[in-house]
């Protein structure tokens, strides 16, 4: 009996597995006209729960979209580069690459300021980036040099940004969202306004401490945003194989979700600009629930080009059609490319000149951090305590002894 | 919920050196002295037991700075499992007490987070064995945050409660964890032992800018004894000599500090002398006063509720035997828990634990048997 039920469980499974993956191919929204320098846009409906969705008629100005499509292309060209250090064995250990879901923390950072903290996962080089950090910060963070984010001692998956309320890259999975709940604890607690943001991707919505955060959020009113990049995989697996329902922004439960095409950056800026209204002021119309300040969860259906790492080359779980298919139809920087060209508010030349910009930084960028000292070795005792504490660390011989600092 | 505390950023914390460094608690001391000219007799007995204590330190430092707040199941409006927070939501509020849902990865992740902003929250585990649902955030978070981040950020926090076996708790709520904790880089460990001690380490606890795990033991709330008048604080790295002698050096923390002295009681009876020494530190070891009193004894008897196998005794045991191997006179006997679960039945418990016992026949080892014993 129990094995024809475990038959049919994966008879069910292999079934599915021919469908199509989670990943949408929804397509670029639709341009509704310029004015002036104001381009109108209608972006991809939102799906909600228990909250009514924002308008799905956007605005942005050329000086906008031009910001964004160099914001887009640095992150794009950053990552392209960091792969490419890698094979050269220039960037050793983990290296996750974030290319394809650069509109989400480009779409963020529109809506958001920097009083607002900022918690992701270990896909963070372009959180560092856009939390003000520069291309060399990354480039030699992941080359392990001084000049690094880190000084060349967190890698990939720990840079941070502390003057720009950037808490980091953590490397276990799911575990930075309690985290993201006591920032947000802290705005309560300063009365100094700004919301916290806590980041995670589809595989980690599953752990149990998202809940347990999800919970206290929302028992004490947290001014805190839940952001679920969904790339549809946690390395490997596709969403409905971990997860018995995908559809994560439902999974606050009592607290209210959205999801929103997190390939286009406006309506990503939309999704936070509303999101962020919620969970620090009054909230807006919301259908359930009082309107009173409250958290949110946010998932962002997006989409990542590279294997979950260096060592995965991304082909074994997913089809490469999928890929190219998104590729061709919801590419964020093609998106932007087009909104631009297409309604004559920048010439294709302006856009190359601008690659050719970015190119140049991130050129100049890797250079400088090859040429950027390694950590000295003292550095091997810095940093383990805030001082000496008065006293020395032992070192592996007996008879070597270390100033703590 | 209440409405957020207004907190004045200035008024955050004055220099956590006081606590420190010895020689920078030595003038506070003297101030000390001065000041109870002034105080009346009343004030100069101030016993209690451990718990409040524990509980008059939380107050003081809560109300010297604005940033420090508790968080953990039951603190606020049932008092603490323990009573160590015994009423003070009153007087600071939901937000300063904060009572979480039982989920101690949740809210230990949350504390951590809150630390990184600049708050000083203090982490209560009911229990310290509830502490490993936890044990994530306080290695990979608390400990090493402030190297991967290249000195960016600090972790203020610390994570208290009680641990240790007491009266036939089964296994679960009486773990040691201490021994799980020592290899986390990062943090420090700190076990209470005294009325005294407990109030003064406490105090430093909070003001340190290092995650600070702060041991106490379930069986030690009730103790009896005094606090130090005044603002007082310990430093958090120094071990405390309990009893000076010449004899041998009994190594010990928390409660098995009492064990041994029972036994030290004993052995005085019987002619010897010996010193004992309350780590007080777990991590890092007071390698400068424990160091100093082996070349003194040039033997060494540990004494701990660790388990054997790993235990803080293997870690001080190694370092004793490594670098102060040509001091010694007798190899280091370490008496620990025996390496099974603790079990319910209170002959099992008793077997599993050091008994006053086996601290006077270790004694006699080392030391060889004195006539008229």
């Amino acid at each position: 009996m129990l094995a024809l039920a475990g038959g049919a469980l994966r008879a069910s499974l292999g079934a599915r597995a021919l469908a199509a993956g989670g990943a949408s191919l929804r397509g670029y929204g639709t341009t509704l006209g310029v004015e002036g320098d104001v381009l109108t846009a209608e972006v991809n409906p939102f799906k909600t729960h228990r909250i009514d969705p924002p308008s799905t008629t956007v605005s942005a100005t050329k000086a906008e979209l031009l910001q964004y499509f160099r914001d887009l292309y640095r992150l794009r060209r950053m990552e392209i580069s960091a792969d490419m250090l890698y094979k050269a064995k220039a960037i050793r250990g983990f290296c996750h690459l974030y290319d394809g879901q650069e509109a989400v923390i480009v779409g963020l950072e529109a809506a958001l300021n920097h009083k607002d903290s900022i918690i992701t996962s270990y896909r963070d080089h372009a959180t560092h980036v856009m939390r003000g950090g520069t291309v060399l910060e990354v480039i030699a963070e992941l080359m392990g040099r001084t000049k690094g984010a880190s000084k060349g001692k967190g890698g990939s998956m720990h840079m941070y940004r502390r003057q720009t309320n950037f808490f980091g890259g953590q490397g276990i999975v799911g575990a930075q969202v309690p985290l993201g709940a006591g920032l947000a604890l802290a705005h309560q607690y300063k009365g100094e306004g700004g919301v916290a943001v806590a980041m995670y991707g589809d595989g980690a919505a599953n752990q149990g401490q998202i809940f347990e955060s999800f919970n206290m959020a929302a028992l004490w009113d947290l001014p805190c945003i839940f952001v679920c990049e969904n790339n549809h995989y946690g390395m490997g697996t596709a969403e409905w194989r971990a997860a018995k329902s995908p559809a994560f922004y439902t999974r606050g439960d009592y607290m209210p979700g959205m999801n929103c095409d997190g390939m286009d950056v406006l309506a990503v800026r939309q999704a936070f600009a509303y999101a962020k209204e919620y969970a620090v002021a009054n909230g807006p119309i919301v259908l359930e629930m009082d309107t009173y300040r409250c958290p949110i969860v946010l998932e962002m259906d997006t989409y990542r080009y590279h294997g979950h790492s260096m060592s995965d080359p991304g082909s074994t779980y997913r089809t490469r059609d999928e890929i190219s298919s998104i590729r061709q139809q919801r590419d964020p920087i093609e998106h932007v490319r087009k909104l631009l060209v297409d309604n004559g508010l920048a010439e294709a030349s302006e856009l190359k000149a601008i690659e050719k910009e970015v190119k140049a930084e991130i050129d100049g960028a890797i250079e400088e951090a090859k040429a950027a000292a390694h950590p000295e070795a003292k550095e091997l005792w810095t940093n383990i305590y805030q001082d000496d504490l008065g006293m020395t660390l032992r070192g592996i011989e007996s008879n070597h002894k270390h100033k703590y600092a | 919920m209440a409405a957020a505390v207004p907190v004045q950023r200035g008024a955050a914390v004055g220099s956590s050196r006081i606590a420190r460094s010895g020689a920078q608690a030595r003038p506070a001391a003297a101030v000390r002295v001065s000041q109870r000219s002034v105080v009346t007799k009343a004030q100069q007995k101030r016993e209690m037991m451990m718990w409040e204590a524990l509980r008059e330190g939380l107050d003081e430092e809560m109300e010297r700075d604005p940033t420090v707040c508790l968080m953990g199941e039951d603190v606020g409006h049932y008092g603490g499992s323990y009573k160590v927070s015994n009423g003070l939501y009153k007087k600071y509020g939901d937000m300063r007490l904060l009572d979480t849902p039982i989920c101690e990865n949740g809210f230990l992740g949350m504390g951590v987070g809150a630390a990184m902003t600049g708050l000083r929250p203090i982490v209560e585990g009911m229990n310290m064995g509830f502490l490993l649902l936890a044990f994530n955030q306080i290695s990979n978070n608390c400990g090493m945050l402030h190297y991967t981040s290249g000195g960016q950020f600090k972790v203020p926090m610390v994570i208290r409660g009680p641990g240790g076996v007491g009266r036939q708790l089964g296994a679960e709520h009486s773990q040691r964890l201490e021994s799980y904790f020592q290899s986390i880089p990062g943090v420090q460990l700190v076990a209470v032992s005294t009325v005294a001690n407990a109030k003064a380490l406490l105090k430093s606890a909070i003001r340190s800018d290092n995650p600070i795990i702060f041991f106490e033991h379930v069986l030690l709330y009730n103790v009896k004894g005094e606090v130090h008048p005044g603002d007082y604080c310990q430093c958090l790295e120094r071990a405390e000599m309990v009893r000076e002698g010449t004899d041998v050096t009994i190594f010990c923390y928390s409660r098995m500090r009492y064990v041994v002295m029972q036994a030290v009681a004993e052995l005085e009876k019987q002619g010897y002398n010996p010193e004992v020494i309350d780590l007080i530190s777990l991590k890092p070891f007071d390698m400068e006063t424990i160091s100093k009193s082996i070349k003194k004894t040039r033997k060494a008897i540990i004494v701990e509720e660790c388990m054997k196998t790993g235990g803080i005794g293997a870690s001080l045991s190694a370092v004793i035997h490594e670098s102060l191997f040509n001091e010694l006179d007798h190899e280091v006997l370490r008496l620990s828990s025996q390496d099974v679960p603790t079990s319910y039945a209170y002959d099992l418990e008793a077997a599993t634990i050091v008994q006053p016992e086996k601290v006077i026949e270790a004694v006699h080892k080392v030391c060889g048997v004195r006539a008229g014993v």
